[in-house]
């Protein structure tokens, strides 16, 4: 493979990766939160927000989508929107799904592994 | 609290995260390539790109979607809210044909078919997981949980005793599936 190839693999991984890691540490804030509806029923608005802000996971995961973010902008600039915005959205499924199960404890059967792929690859094909 | 079937509000939550990402994901994307290109040497200009109009809307529009989403996992699994909310593409796809009359190619209506399909899987289980429960319509499974100590290889660095009763304290109901969204 050529230097180019091996750079636009580089920065999608790192979106990929970023997106990853941050999606996770920010599900794992919000489930330790609770629903946010019967928060915010219980101490309104305010009161959802701020239980959302004094949550640490929730800035670990914040902190994560944030490089995410700036690292997809980067990569937007440099490689075409056909390539890095498919690429990165439908790998990012993939990556989650493997990261819910593992680090979330979520049951992924084979339901939602096989919603993951196939939402994966449709993503894939419709942004192309 | 009712963890399965999803209230009106839940999908309009979901609706919002849905839409509000792919748009401001293509807000994002047209104010960048509009944009010269920024070298890792200057960081700054990257900076300076978020207050031209196409990324200030785009950026509006992801706080809007991260809003929904948040409020998403609060009560969803990641693995349920990621892949419901891909049909947003889908829905941008279809916007794009009848009312900016763009043609959709073969290929995008075959991603259409398969973000679709995915979507059906997700929606027809729970939405979160509920850990005591196995789910219902799968062929029966082993308890992924329990351990079957002699047959493991002498190498495994497991840890002797798993604890699968910490998280989530609050559910137990053992709910039936329902609900064939």
């Amino acid at each position: 493979m050529t230097p180019a190839v091996w750079i636009a693999a580089a920065m999608i991984a790192t979106v990929v990766l970023a997106s990853t890691t941050g999606e996770v540490f920010t599900a794992a804030a919000m489930k330790s939160i609770g629903d946010l509806d019967v928060i915010r029923e219980r101490a309104g608005l305010g009161g959802a927000i701020r239980a959302v802000l004094t949550c640490p996971l929730f800035f670990v995961g914040v902190f994560f989508l944030a490089i995410a973010f700036f690292s997809l902008l980067f990569a937007l600039n440099h490689l075409n929107l056909s390539l890095a915005g498919p690429a990165t959205a439908s790998l990012t499924l993939v990556t989650n799904a493997i990261a819910g199960k593992f680090f979330l404890k979520e049951n992924v059967d084979r339901r939602r592994w096989a919603a993951a792929v196939l939402v994966c690859v449709g993503v894939y094909l419709l942004a192309h | 609290m009712h963890q399965h079937s999803l209230s009106p509000r839940q999908y309009v939550i979901l609706g919002l995260v849905a839409i509000c990402a792919p748009l401001g994901d293509s807000c994002l994307s047209r104010g960048m390539t509009a944009m010269p290109p920024i070298s890792v040497a200057h960081p700054g200009a990257l900076i300076a790109a978020v207050f031209t109009p196409w990324i200030a809307l785009g950026i509006a529009l992801l706080i809007g979607f991260f809003a929904s989403y948040l409020t998403a996992l609060s009560w969803a699994d990641l693995t349920f809210v990621l892949p419901a909310t891909a049909f947003g593409y889908v829905i941008i796809a279809l916007l794009a044909k009848f009312w900016l009359h763009e043609s959709i190619s073969l290929e995008r209506w075959a991603g259409i078919l398969l973000i679709t399909l995915g979507v059906g899987f997700v929606a027809q289980g729970p939405s979160r997981t509920e850990h005591p429960a196995p789910p219902v319509n799968e062929p029966e499974r082993k308890d992924p949980d329990v351990k079957e100590p002699p047959a493991k290889r002498p190498d495994v660095q497991e840890p002797p005793a798993k604890d699968p009763g910490v998280k989530e304290p609050g559910i137990r109901e053992p709910e039936a599936k329902e609900m064939e969204a």
